[in-house]
């Protein structure tokens, strides 16, 4: 509930949720859809939005959970300002994905899975990003940086610091 | 300036940039940039485009440049810089930068192996139309197919044209397609299905991505086929989620077919009907499943469920379907077209026509690759792919992914037919061929795939769920030294009754990385556990990063990089690594430029 202040900017905040249903009769086939249309505008599922939704459609709270919690992209919780995916396929592994990962935990002070105190990054490992010629690869946010050491990728994280400096 | 070969001039130069995903995350949209800006410039007129993947993945970015008289060159590793130099050399002055062409028409170059070997039957359009662009496909005959099929030739006559080309499923198990349209086609009922499984899950394997990338229209159309054979007026494509280009140019090639008439009521003019609609995956390997995919596309958790009834008989919705991967659909327009016969010609007996692979991993030219069935597995990884990238030697292929295995060196004659490969324990799978060399620890390996399938595993059988947890922790213990003697029986009893009692492929096949490393480097497994000792230098709690003193100059780069502090030493004098600090990262030894470091 944090999400919401005072009544005005409660109406606002479900304007795009409203849109959302709008595109939708709301059957079960359409809730993988319409979770990811929420994850879309709201950058992760809100319990209040997924309560709305069962409110709305008649959905069980189970059945929504259970699809929520099931598949690996929705996240229960917001991400950092910049998300990392760093890349664990079997040609990143063999090129030494997992020392990257170390690096990029050490450089930012956290776990794989986890957020920096400063809310500027979050870092996630995902399964393939299915450009395997430029193994070990991450991407943060639509860039794409392949080829890289564990030095490479603490370079590019001190790049974002640097940057916001300037 | 012009934008699309459609709409090309005649006599003028042509710019085709390659933006498939390893294109773009390579840096294609500057370089494509960059020709846009000195294409305005300038008087010259020019035709740029951009197209799908050309399949030299490790010498993205690729730039086609076409001559006004029709000669292709392909420049490689093309940078924004280098198409200024590009553009003002070959367009301009007319002299081709010949050190940077890596494929050409009248023109030998150092990566024609590369080519030589393949044949292009899937991958036909990939790299040569603009993806986004329906005239460009029907210029290389996209809908010829479907339009023969509905106005010459009865339902029966496709699925009899498919079963005598031979074609198996190409998303793994290799089940003879043309069969399993004949059961959707027996199943009773008014409204049937066809279901594209898009969900290319396998880590390491990209080939459906660049077929639907690079030429969406041969999917559509062969799912077209699919839909006129068995009876059926509706489609679904299951896409994976990570996908977004893949999503967004079916989403354009289906509208554009819409819009040419070519999907929705009266196909044609004839009384064909069918439309396709795009579902996303959420992100869940086990989705490739096809009963899993189902309930997924029905919006429900993605959990397998029994088979029989089997979806030909009872799928989407509760109706019959048929369900068949990208690759397979891929191959259909062209079976119909030039007859069974002229798809049956390439392969082996039981193997028919070609097979893409995704070749990734330690690999010299990595890269999308489509050659006959029946080639050896030799001939891909040294003639096709160079060979090892570290130079070093080559240990074993990774096959099938997670559900796959690993062909050793010593069986590297094997060839490329389905029977062929599961002999050896591995699996054909959808296509990923991923490279290991002597520096990769094959209990490693196993560990890394126990890792995926464990965190995939939908949790519904209790073997796959538990049994892959503790395969796992038994795994995990001997990579950290803790290895016990009996482990290597528990682990061979464990993957007997996983595959035995799991009730899908995911669980049946999960034990396959560990029984194939098992059968071809047990030696590896036995020194882990009794000597404490990882033979390929790998695994952290097994070694140990040691100054050679002869060789250790005292330039202090290693200290300084050094993230925990753990190397010590005065300027010019030989440094120390603590071992007790040491984190092993690494670091050092990539740094140091004497070889000074070496790990034991």
């Amino acid at each position: 509930m944090s999400n919401k202040c005072c009544c005005n900017e409660r109406s606002h905040y479900f304007d795009k949720f409203d849109e959302i249903m709008a595109k939708y009769e709301g059957k079960e086939a359409d809730l993988i859809p319409i979770l990811q249309n929420i994850q879309e505008a709201y950058g992760y599922l809100p319990q209040d939005i997924l309560d709305e939704l069962c409110n709305r459609t008649g959905l069980h709270p189970s059945q929504v959970m259970g699809v929520a919690t099931f598949y690996s992209q929705f996240r229960l919780k917001p991400t950092g300002e910049n998300l990392i995916k760093l890349c664990f396929g079997t040609a990143c592994h063999v090129n030494g994905a997992e020392k990257v990962a170390e690096a990029l935990a050490d450089e930012l002070k956290i776990e794989v899975g986890g957020t920096t105190e400063d809310g500027r990054f979050t870092l996630e490992t995902v399964a393939c990003l299915g450009c395997c010629s430029l193994a070990p690869v991450m991407m943060i946010g639509d860039e794409t940086y392949g080829r890289l050491t564990p030095d490479k990728a603490r370079k590019i994280i001190r790049g974002f610091y640097e940057n916001r400096g300037e | 300036m012009r934008i699309g070969v459609s709409n090309m001039g005649k006599g003028e130069y042509k710019i085709i940039v390659g933006l498939g995903s390893c294109g773009i995350a390579a840096g294609g949209n500057k370089v494509y940039e960059a020709f846009k800006e000195v294409v305005g410039k300038s008087d010259v007129p020019v035709t740029l485009d951009e197209t799908g993947c050309m399949g030299m993945c490790y010498k993205e970015v690729l730039v086609e440049v076409i001559d006004p008289d029709g000669k292709s060159m392909i420049y490689g590793e093309v940078t924004p810089e280098k198409a200024n130099k590009i553009f003002e050399s070959h367009v301009i002055e007319g002299k081709p930068v010949v050190e940077w062409i890596v494929k050409a028409d009248d023109m030998q170059t150092s990566e024609d192996s590369f080519f030589n070997k393949q044949m292009r039957i899937v991958l036909r359009r990939c790299g040569a139309i603009n993806p986004e662009s329906i005239d460009e496909a029907i210029a290389m005959d996209a809908y010829k197919a479907i339009e023969k099929a509905i106005k010459t030739m009865t339902p029966e006559q496709v699925i009899e044209e498919v079963l005598n080309s031979g074609l198996r499923g190409r998303g793994g198990a290799g089940f003879p397609t043309g069969m399993k349209w004949k059961f959707a086609r027996a199943s009773e009922g008014t409204k049937k299905y066809i279901v594209c499984n898009a969900d290319e899950g396998d880590p390491g394997a990209f080939m459906d991505r660049s077929v639907l990338e690079g030429d969406p229209h041969a999917v559509i159309e062969g799912m077209m086929i699919a839909g006129y054979a068995i009876g059926a007026d509706e489609g679904y494509i299951y896409a994976r989620a990570e996908y977004p280009l893949a999503i967004k140019r079916l989403k354009i090639a289906i509208k554009a077919a819409e819009e040419r008439g070519l999907l929705g009521k009266n196909i044609l003019g004839t009384d064909f009907n069918f439309k396709i609609k795009i579902k996303e995956g959420a992100g869940a390997f086990v989705c490739g499943e096809e009963t899993a995919l189902l309930a997924s596309i029905e919006g429900k958790r993605g959990m397998p469920r029994m088979r029989p009834p089997f979806p030909a008989v009872k799928g989407l919705f509760d109706k019959p379907t048929n369900i068949n991967n990208v690759e397979t659909y891929a191959n259909v327009p062209y079976i119909i077209l030039n007859g069974a016969s002229e798809f049956a010609k390439y392969g082996t007996e039981k193997s028919k026509g070609t097979k893409v692979f995704a070749l990734a991993g330690k690999i010299a030219k990595g890269g999308l690759v489509e050659v006959p069935m029946g080639i050896p597995l030799k001939e891909i990884i040294y003639d096709i792919g160079g060979g090892t990238s570290s130079g070093k030697k080559f240990k074993a292929v990774q096959m099938g992914g997670p559900s796959g295995g690993c062909i050793p060196a010593d069986l590297i004659d094997t060839i490329i037919d389905y029977d062929s490969v599961n002999q050896t324990g591995a699996i054909m799978g959808s296509g990923g061929m991923v490279v290991m060399d002597e520096d990769n620890c094959m209990v490693d390996i196993a560990r890394f795939f126990l890792t995926f399938t464990q965190k995939e595993s939908c949790g519904k059988c209790t073997f796959c769920r538990i049994g892959t947890k503790r395969m796992l922790e038994i795994l995990e213990r001997i990579t950290k030294g803790e290895g016990k003697e009996g482990d290597i029986e528990l682990l061979e009893e464990l993957c007997e009754n996983i595959k035995k009692n799991s009730l899908c492929g995911l669980g049946q096949t999960a034990p396959n990385p560990v029984l194939t490393t098992l059968k071809y480097f047990r030696h590896e497994y036995e020194a882990h556990i009794r000597d404490k000792k990882c033979p390929a230098k790998q695994c952290k709690a097994l070694i140990e990063y040691k100054v050679v003193e002869d060789k250790c100059k005292g330039c202090t780069a290693c200290s300084r990089v050094c993230p925990v502090k753990a190397i010590s030493g005065e300027v010019k004098k030989p440094h120390k690594i603590d071992s007790s600090i040491c984190t092993k990262c690494g670091a050092c030894m990539a740094t140091c430029k004497f070889d000074a470091i070496i790990v034991e």
